[in-house]
Formats: structure tokens, sequence, C-alpha cells
């Protein structure tokens, strides 16, 4: 164990060899480790934020999904008594419909009769005139006898 | 892995394995017996630096390409220790400055592959030197004393720069003075900071040698039972032991590799932490 220049050398050396890591080795190497730390701080906060933002969305198309469903419940609702009120209304049209034929029927049917009435009686006075003159065997001046026959006709 | 067995005995075995490849400054020429400070270890230098330079050129790759979409594997290997590194400064070192994490990575890196080398069996680089003609090869770093403390005393010169830079001159000696018992005792205070400051580096650079050393002495130790292959029935016996004991020394020897230059790389961090923190007044 004898110290000897070799000591000098090795200093030398030593210092060389720092240097040189100090300069050449360490920075890059330790900047590429820094690097790639922020990327992965930087990914796994765009990642929160996309999570985040999904979150968001799927609430706000829930919210949506919620308002179009009660928007079409009212579109329905409001559909419904809209078609009822259309049945109720033509149910009514209908019915105003129905009893004014009906009515229209019965005068039809008054007037067939006062009418059908009226031909019997004339008829029936006819016949009665016809039957008189075949009785009374003599021409009766129809336009003299007029009122009588008239008044017959009425009575019956 | 075969011993050089008939050209010496054991002792001179091991004495060869302990060697280094002495380059006498004075002369220019290589001389094993070469004693004096203007010596240079040329072995541990050629690999301490050789190593060096493995990690400055795998890591420096990596850095250049380093990008943090599509990492490589080996981008990713380089993340994990840069990383590990990065979490011991921050915990120990908690004043802001950029060359304290570059230094620990270096010390901790260099450290590591310096010891890794007393993994690659004991003959195999020191035989084939011996063919080309290089008579001693030590080929771990850190088994040498020099490199140890060469790494130790530059850590120690950081930490008076720290101290100054952090706490200024007067803050420095101040705290020198006054630390622990008070500006009444500044003579002992001093003599405390001396002892305290000296055994800093003396035992960073030490803990790491007489580690690495000793486990690289039970390496040769065991290299020597292999060499009794072929003795008779009791050599083989030695030797088949022998392999065993390899293979088992190996492999604690991956944890103590790594713990050594963990404690290393901590230490330092630790030591020049203290030198920028301000003590407290009393």
């Amino acid at each position: 164990m004898n110290l000897n220049a070799t000591l000098i050398f090795q200093s030398i050396a030593f210092l060389l060899f720092v240097a040189f890591t100090w300069k050449y080795v360490w920075p890059p190497i330790l900047k590429a480790m820094n690097d790639r730390q922020k990327r992965i701080a930087d990914g796994l906060a765009a990642a929160e934020k996309g999570a985040r933002a999904l979150q968001d969305a799927s609430a706000k198309s829930e919210e949506a999904l919620k308002a179009a469903r009660a928007q079409a419940q009212d579109i329905l609702a409001g559909a419904n008594k809209q078609a009822s009120q259309i049945v109720e209304q033509a149910k009514g049209t209908a019915q105003v419909e129905a009893e004014r034929i009906i009515a229209r029927a019965h005068d039809d049917v008054a007037r067939e009769v006062a009418h059908a009435r009226e031909d019997l009686r004339k008829q029936v006075g006819e016949l009665a005139v016809a039957g008189a003159a075949k009785i009374l065997k003599r021409e009766i001046d129809t336009q003299a006898h007029a009122d009588v026959l008239n008044e017959l006709a009425a009575k019956i | 892995m075969a011993a050089e067995e008939g050209h010496h005995d054991s002792g001179s075995y091991v004495l060869h394995h302990l060697t280094n490849l002495r380059l006498d400054l004075h002369t220019m020429s290589i001389n094993p017996d070469a004693q004096g400070f203007w010596v240079l270890n040329l072995d541990s230098c050629i690999f301490s630096v050789l190593l060096g330079l493995i990690f400055a050129f795998v890591f420096w790759r990596v850095a250049r390409k380093a990008n943090a979409e599509h990492p490589t594997q080996t981008q990713n290997a380089i993340e994990m220790i840069v990383d590990f590194v990065q979490n011991q400064v921050h915990e120990i070192f908690p004043h802001a400055n950029s060359i304290v994490a570059p230094l620990a990575l270096t010390i901790f890196a260099w450290v590591f592959l310096m010891n890794l080398m007393d993994i690659v069996p004991v003959d195999w680089l020191p035989h084939a030197a011996g063919l080309v003609g290089v008579p001693y090869l030590k080929i771990v770093p850190s088994t040498d004393v020099n490199i140890t403390f060469g790494l130790s005393l530059s850590v120690f010169v950081l930490m008076y720069i720290f101290n100054f830079k952090f706490k200024g001159v007067g803050g420095f000696g101040k705290e020198v003075l006054t630390h622990p018992f008070g500006p009444w005792l500044f003579p002992v205070n001093l003599v405390l900071r001396i002892v305290e400051d000296v055994a800093k580096p003396v035992s960073l650079a030490l803990r790491l040698f007489g580690n690495l050393f000793a486990g690289e002495l039970i390496f040769i130790l065991i290299a020597l039972m292999l060499g009794q292959a072929f003795n008779g029935i009791a050599g083989a016996f030695l030797a088949g032991g022998g392999v065993l004991l390899q293979i088992a020394w190996a492999i604690f020897h991956i944890l103590v590799v790594t713990l050594q230059a963990f404690v290393f790389m901590v230490l330092t961090i630790v030591y020049l932490g203290a030198a920028a923190e301000a003590h407290a007044d009393h």
C-alpha cells in the first residue's frame, strides 16, 4: 500500500468523467424522464376531463330524453283530447242531423197523410156526388152544388 | 483458470497477482519494484479509465437518443439507475445543486464497474497479458488504494468547495472554531474538526479498498486450490471444493460489488450534504 501518482491520475480522470456526466449524460436523461412524467400526468388529467365530460353529456342526454318523453306525453294527451272532442262534436252533429232528418220525415209523413186525406176527401166527395147523382138520377149542376159538395168533402 | 503451477510456489503466485504493473515516471520504464510517489500503476489507470469510458459511452449513447415516448430497453435500464441515484440525492442532499446527482451517478456506476472486475476469474487477463509479454496485471482497479484514494480525495476537495460555497469563508471558519463545544473551547473544536474531516476520505477510500482487496485475495486463494486439480486424489478434492467456493464467493461478491458502490455513493452524498448544511448556532 504505497501511494503514488496513480492517485493524481485517478483524480483527474474522475473529475473529467464527472464533468462529462454533468454536461452530457445527466440533463438529457433527466429531461426525458421529466417529459414522460409530465406526459403521463397530462394524459391522466385529460382522461379525467374526458370522463367528466362524458358524465356531463350523459346527464344532459338523460335530461333531454326526459324532456322529450314529457313532451310526447303532452302531445299524446292533447291529441287524445282533441280526438275525443272531435268525436264528441261529430256525435253532436250526427244527433242534430238525425233529429233533423227525423223531423223532416215526420213532416213528410204528415204532409203525405194530409195530402192523401185531401185526395181521399176529394174522391169521397166525388164518389158521394156520383152516388148522389146516381141516386137522384139526375144531373146535378156541379157548379151549382159545388159549395155543398165542398162542404161535404170538408166534413169527411 | 489454471494456476501457473510449477513456476512459482503459492506465496509468489499470490504476490504476483497482487503486484501492479508499475511505470517509473523518473526513468519512464516498467519496473514492478519502483518506489516513491512518481510511479504510475499502469494497469489500474488503464482499467479504471477503460471502465469509466464504458460507463460514459453507454450512458452518453442513451442520453443522446433519450426520448419520453419510446424508450428502448437500455434507456429503461439506465433510467432506473438514474432514478435510483436521483432519489438518493433528493433524500440526503436537500440543497439545490446540479452537480451532486451526476457526481453520485458517476461514482456509483464507475465504482460498480471497477468492483465488478473481480468477478472475472483471476488468471484470465493476467495470464493472457503474460503471453504477450506484460509481466504483471492487476485488473480490479478498486483493489488499488491509489484509485480509491483518488476518488475519496476528489470528494474531499469537493467537500471543502461546498463548505466555502454554501457557508462562505466566515461562516465556515466560525463553524470550525465553535462547533460542537462553543467558542471557548475552540482548540478542541478545531482538533475535533480536523480529525473528523480527515477521517472522511480515509474511511471512504479504505472501506472500498479493504472490501475489494480482501475479496480479490480470497479469489486468488480459491484459484490456488483449483491449481491442485491434477495433484493426486487430495488435490482433485481440493479443486472440487474450490469450484464450489468460487461459485459461492462470486455470487456473494455480486452483492459486495453493488453494496460497496452504493455505500461509496451514499457516503459521498452525505459528506457533501453535511458540507452544504449550515449548523445551527449554539
